[in-house]
């Protein structure tokens, strides 16, 4: 008889931290990849791993209901024996494999996978406990906001990034005041070129939203609910509701009090292995080595979390898999459907597509030393394409090419892959 | 109950059983078909849903909007009858569909 090779964690169990985008990859690729033992995945939001991007977008709009936000039914986990535990891990014991629980109770794990997120950063000033000021991160967090909708005329937000600005757009699709107070000098100054920028800040003045730059919030004024902000300046802004969107800190505490190196997040290999050959982290705690660039870099979004999981149940299971996944993300605001491909930072010329100073739809091509890093496409769906398959293969071109809008994306596409 | 299969490139067929109010691409995900990354969870954002369904079907898929229409056309592996799985919305009428994965998704 021939001798069968062992499955993959036979009589082990693997422990999931968490219960969300990165965890529910991380479990079902380990069933893809053969792991034969149990999956236990904890996490402590009550329940079964959801999708989070629409709860700015559709969800806070009415258009979707809870339910449909499930990222897989309850059958499909018990059908691939994927058990979920509803619960908070308040630590971890390395040596002797086992986790305590907020209740007292206690798991062992022969693997361990963490994948706890990120958590808001909260407003340490005046009047941040009165009723009325919300954050925008959990499914709670939004049916809460829903809950006091009806009797909400005028909405303060904080935060003139992705998740305020599509929250605005949202709200002010349902007929409702919004004004955005944003700190730096535009809104989504970390994130997007100046062009990118003023284009959103006139598509939100066109829909009847104020924003206001360079404002820093003082304090929040009212009696028992938010009536008012007040801002550093001395100007205030009437509210029946804020909310708070100035961005998250990852959840790395946990891994830190167990003695795993944390650097902005759980710092993973480019197989998301921690120092402990044991333990792998995947998602938006997780600062993992990008041997293309040669440093770290932890992302905020759910493909970096999707593919971190399939690169760390690979580890998990004995395979060591190189991550090529080019990072992405989208973002939906009124009608227009953001794709960006690529990561920006460092860019030293910007190439626009079509016009951003009019109109509803242009692409922005970001380089660097001649070579495309990053385009954020807004109804440019054609243009996203073509910068993912161009970013793919890393060359330098003409960019006055890119610019003409008499070339058709389809040529380009032939043309400049054909190149490579 | 109604079925549905997806042929993946290589010829390896899943069956699949229908179920209401989900999309194609949800199907798929819920039964671990291979070969359909899905990675915007259906929000019509990645282009990696694409499926090609078989002629006789394609009509009973549902009308394309613009955004899918215009990923489509930039897919290497597009054909006549290209659709992104999770703008399908899977009714029983579907009972009997056949859908081709490609090789690859953009
Ligand atoms: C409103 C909003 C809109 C977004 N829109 C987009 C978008 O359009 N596109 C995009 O790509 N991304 C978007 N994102 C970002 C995306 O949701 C995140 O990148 C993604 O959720 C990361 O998944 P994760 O599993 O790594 O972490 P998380 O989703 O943060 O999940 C971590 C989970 O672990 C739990 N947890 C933490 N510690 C413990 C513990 N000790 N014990 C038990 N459980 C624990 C947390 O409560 C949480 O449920 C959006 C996010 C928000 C909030
Ligand atoms: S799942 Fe992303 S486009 Fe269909």
């Amino acid at each position: 008889m021939s001798h069968s090779p062992s499955q993959p964690g036979e009589n082990q169990v693997c422990v999931i931290i968490g219960a969300s985008h990165a965890a529910a990859q991380l479990a079902t690729s380990l069933r893809q990849q053969g792991w034969s033992g149990s999956i236990r995945m904890i996490g402590d939001e009550g329940g079964l791993p959801y999708q989070r991007p629409p709860l700015s977008k559709a969800f806070l709009c009415g258009e979707k209901g809870a339910d449909s936000l499930i990222i897989r039914p309850s059958a499909f986990y018990e059908k691939h024996q994927i058990e979920f535990i509803p619960g908070r891990v308040t630590a971890i014991d390395r040596a002797a494999k086992t986790l305590t629980l907020a209740d007292g109770s206690e798991q062992h794990y022969d693997k361990l996978a963490l994948c706890t997120g990120t958590r808001v950063i909260r407003l340490p000033i005046k009047g941040a406990s009165l009723a009325g000021v919300h954050y925008l991160r959990t499914l709670a967090d939004v049916e809460g906001i829903r809950r006091e909708l009806p009797d909400t005329r005028r909405v303060v937000i904080i935060g003139g990034g992705y998740i305020g600005l599509e929250t605005a757009a949202s709200l002010r699709k349902q007929g409702i005041d919004v004004v955005v107070l944003e700190m730096a000098e535009r809104v989504l100054q970390r994130v997007t070129a100046p062009q990118v920028s003023a284009f959103y800040q006139r598509m939100h003045s066109e829909a009847g939203v104020i924003i206001e730059t360079s404002t820093m919030v003082a304090a929040f004024d009212g009696e028992q609910r938010v009536e008012r902000v007040l801002c550093a300046d001395g100007r205030s802004y009437a509210a029946d509701m804020v909310i708070v969107g100035i961005g998250v800190r990852p959840n790395s505490e946990l891994a830190e009090a167990a003695g795993l190196e944390i650097d902005n997040g759980i710092v993973v290999d480019e197989y998301c292995q921690t120092q402990d050959p044991d333990i792998v982290a995947a998602g938006d705690c997780a600062n993992q080595w990008d041997p293309g660039s040669a440093q770290r870099r932890r992302l905020e979004s759910v493909p970096n979390a999707v593919e971190q999981a399939k690169t760390a149940a690979a580890t998990l299971c004995g395979e060591k898999i190189p991550q090529i996944s080019l990072p992405w993300f989208w973002s939906d605001q009124y009608d227009l459907k953001l794709q960006m491909a690529g990561l920006n930072q460092g860019y030293d010329q910007v190439v626009i597509r079509g016009t951003a100073d009019s109109g509803s739809s242009f692409a922005a091509f970001y380089f660097q030393q001649g070579q495309l890093i990053a385009a954020d496409c807004v109804n440019r769906a054609p243009e996203f394409m073509l910068a993912k398959k161009l970013l793919g293969q890393k060359q330098t071109f003409d960019l006055t090419q890119l610019a003409d809008e008499a070339i058709p994306v389809k040529q380009l596409m032939a043309e400049l892959t054909a190149s490579a | 109950m109604g079925r549905m299969t997806f042929i993946e490139h290589d010829g390896t067929r899943h069956e699949v059983e229908i179920e209401a109010d989900k999309s194609l691409m949800q199907h798929a995900a819920d039964n671990m078909v291979p070969g359909i990354d899905a990675d915007c969870g259906g929000e019509c954002a990645c282009g990696t849903c694409h499926v090609i369904v078989d002629h006789q079907w394609f009509a009973k898929t549902g009308a394309i909007n613009g955004n899918e229409k215009q990923m489509l056309e930039m897919t290497p592996e597009g054909a006549p009858t290209s659709r992104l799985a999770c703008q399908i919305e899977v009714t029983d009428a579907l009972d009997g569909l056949v859908v081709h994965l490609p090789e690859f998704q953009m």
